[in-house]
């Protein structure tokens, strides 16, 4: 190591340089400038981080202190939360909703995607279009017809209507991305094996499947992320305390208990805890799938 | 390749029924009630109303003008601002540096966190007692006891920036997304060229991004004219319904007023706004032109 630094630059042979080096150090000229880009990326870390840290602190020490790095911490108020509150139950309600839109939208998805990216057939111009114009519903302002009907069929109060209302709202955007997934893979190797003898579906599930791997990955867990998040359905549909979801726990956490912090801080953390590791790991995959056509339409 | 098959039909069916039922014909029954009285506590004045639901909103009722004026300054700033900030975190994080995987990571991250939890957040952040602005002022910078929530000067200013948090990285998402597509070469031939890297930016950058920037910025007008969650749990629309949105308005007559009727036509106006958006982008994304 000490060699290498105390030897005189001039002693340093010049490193061969490949054609193709070249031309990246011919786009990444003012090279003494690159550190630059830390600035704004520490401030802005700096304003995504902060407020998470402020909630973990808030959770983990105790009620009435004011320390900016807690120690010792303490797990009262998760206690608080999780078995007073009831955020256990919320917890329970939030992931059960959570996978049955994951199933549900991933699997209406795959298959409507495939039908647009691989066949051409009457209406889809305006079933396209539809899709699109679902975009533009308001959520908030379809409360009162679906108000109506959840009361009609007797749904509301329950985990199944609040999947149905979801799954109803995430599947036009999901069911456009994963069209742009599908018509991303090569339609030959299919081809190929119908060919070869394979129906069209043992074709899809041999062959295509495999390859929307990372497809599944994202639009599974945009829809999950969505569901855990879903907040003014659950506020309306579901009225009995143990039918509440973590958002709606916490808006009632948020009214209720408006000086009790840590208590409030460690549902934040109930809540936020699988949705940001979901995210964590997806990410990528969702930046993916947005190129795939999502804002292109 | 044009088939006779029933296929793509059986695999697009539960998404019709399930769009039938649940966006179409909501949408068929708002307009219905839009011409109702129709109120949940007040069943035996229930019946048919006519005009009477618009001509009380479009002239004795200064709240939906009100809530229809603050929707809009709404979209404007929170929009704005987003796409600023979104296209230039989306710059950064699109150079390569050591650890741009982790640091896109936790800068997305607030885009998974729901409205409600934002909320409870910056609360969190933003009380006098314990919040930022406390530490601050121990530390010399600003007046103790500053409550930015508790202010009717500033407590829009907290909102913007509240859900700006969990915004930005949403845009940047879009964006980053498309300024992946831009051919590398671009930039090459720019630099040899001798094109500086504002030039590049400029000339290579903005016009290839200019149609995702147009797009996403309507979608996420229209998204954020629609948002609910943020503003109902953070000020629940005052102080005295100054932040009150079309939206949070509609929210409130249905949920806390069960005024069905009156609340479905102010469903009708956000639908021709919203109407309005959505013919102006699917004018502008050449919708067809590429089906």
């Amino acid at each position: 190591m000490t060699e290498t630094l105390t030897r005189p630059p001039v002693n340093t042979p010049p490193p061969p340089r490949k054609p193709t080096k070249r031309r990246r150090r011919a786009v990444a000229e003012e090279p003494g400038k690159r550190w630059l880009i830390h600035v704004p990326l520490v401030v802005y870390l700096l304003f995504t981080l902060i407020p998470f840290y402020w909630m973990i602190v808030f959770a983990v020490r105790p009620t009435g202190s004011t320390q900016l790095v807690p120690w010792p911490i303490t797990l009262e108020h998760f206690d608080t939360v999780w078995n007073d509150i009831g955020f256990g139950i919320f917890f329970y309600n939030s992931v059960m909703i959570g996978l049955g839109v994951l199933v549900f939208v991933t699997i209406l998805s795959t298959m409507g995607g495939y039908a647009l990216a691989r066949f051409k057939f009457r209406g889809q111009r305006v079933f396209l279009l539809a899709l699109l114009c679902t975009q533009f519903i308001p959520g908030a302002m379809m409360l009162i017809p679906l108000f109506v009907i959840f009361k009609g069929a007797g749904l509301l109060n329950s985990l199944t209507g609040l999947v149905i209302a979801e799954v109803a709202f995430q599947l036009p955007l999901a069911l456009i991305l994963m069209s742009g997934f599908v018509r991303n893979i090569s339609y030959e190797l299919e081809e190929a094996a119908m060919v070869d003898g394979c129906s069209r579906m043992r074709a899809f599930f041999a062959v295509t499947l495999p390859q929307l791997k990372p497809a599944l990955v994202a639009v599974g867990s945009f829809a999950f992320i969505g569901a855990w998040n879903q907040f003014l359905f659950a506020l309306m549909f579901a009225s009995r305390q143990d039918k509440f979801t973590l958002p709606v726990g916490l808006s009632y956490a948020l009214g209720e208990f408006n000086t009790d912090f840590g208590a409030l801080a460690a549902g934040g953390v109930v809540a936020a805890v699988p949705v940001v590791l979901v995210f964590a790991v997806v990410q990528r995959f969702l930046v993916q799938g947005l190129s795939a056509g999502a804002v292109k339409g | 390749m044009r088939t006779r098959t029933w296929a793509p039909y059986a695999l697009i069916a539960p998404t019709l029924v399930l769009m039938a039922v649940f966006l179409v014909y909501p949408i068929g029954s708002v307009v219905y009630y839009s011409l109702q009285r129709y109120n949940v506590t007040q069943p035996w004045k229930n019946g048919f109303a006519g005009l009477d639901n618009f001509k009380q909103m479009l002239f004795d009722d200064p709240l939906f003008w009100q809530s229809l004026v603050f929707s809009a300054k709404w979209v404007f700033v929170e929009v704005g601002l987003q796409l600023l900030l979104g296209l230039i975190l989306a710059l950064v994080v699109n150079e390569t540096f050591i650890g741009r995987g982790i640091a896109r990571a936790l800068v997305f991250s607030p885009w998974a966190v729901s409205g409600v939890l934002t909320t409870g957040i910056w609360i969190l952040l933003l009380n006098p007692s314990t919040g930022i602005f406390q530490e601050l002022s121990e530390l010399g910078i600003g007046s103790p006891g500053t409550s930015v929530l508790g202010n009717p000067d500033t407590v829009f200013d907290a909102l913007v920036v509240t859900e700006l948090w969990r915004g930005v990285p949403f845009f940047a998402i879009l964006l980053l997304a498309d300024l992946q597509s831009i051919p590398k070469d671009l930039y090459e031939a720019a630099s040899v060229d001798g094109a500086s890297r504002w030039r590049r930016f400029t000339s290579v950058t903005l016009p290839h991004l200019k149609d995702a920037i147009i797009l996403s910025t309507l979608l996420r007008a229209v998204w954020e004219f629609n948002n609910v969650d943020l503003i109902y749990t953070l000020t629940g629309g005052g102080p005295a319904n100054q932040t009150t949105t079309l939206p949070l308005y509609v929210a409130r007559q249905a949920v806390d007023s069960h005024n069905f009727g009156y609340g479905s036509a102010l469903t009708v106006a956000g639908f021709l706004i919203l109407l309005f958006f959505s013919i102006l982008y699917l004018r502008l994304s050449k919708f067809g032109s590429r089906a």
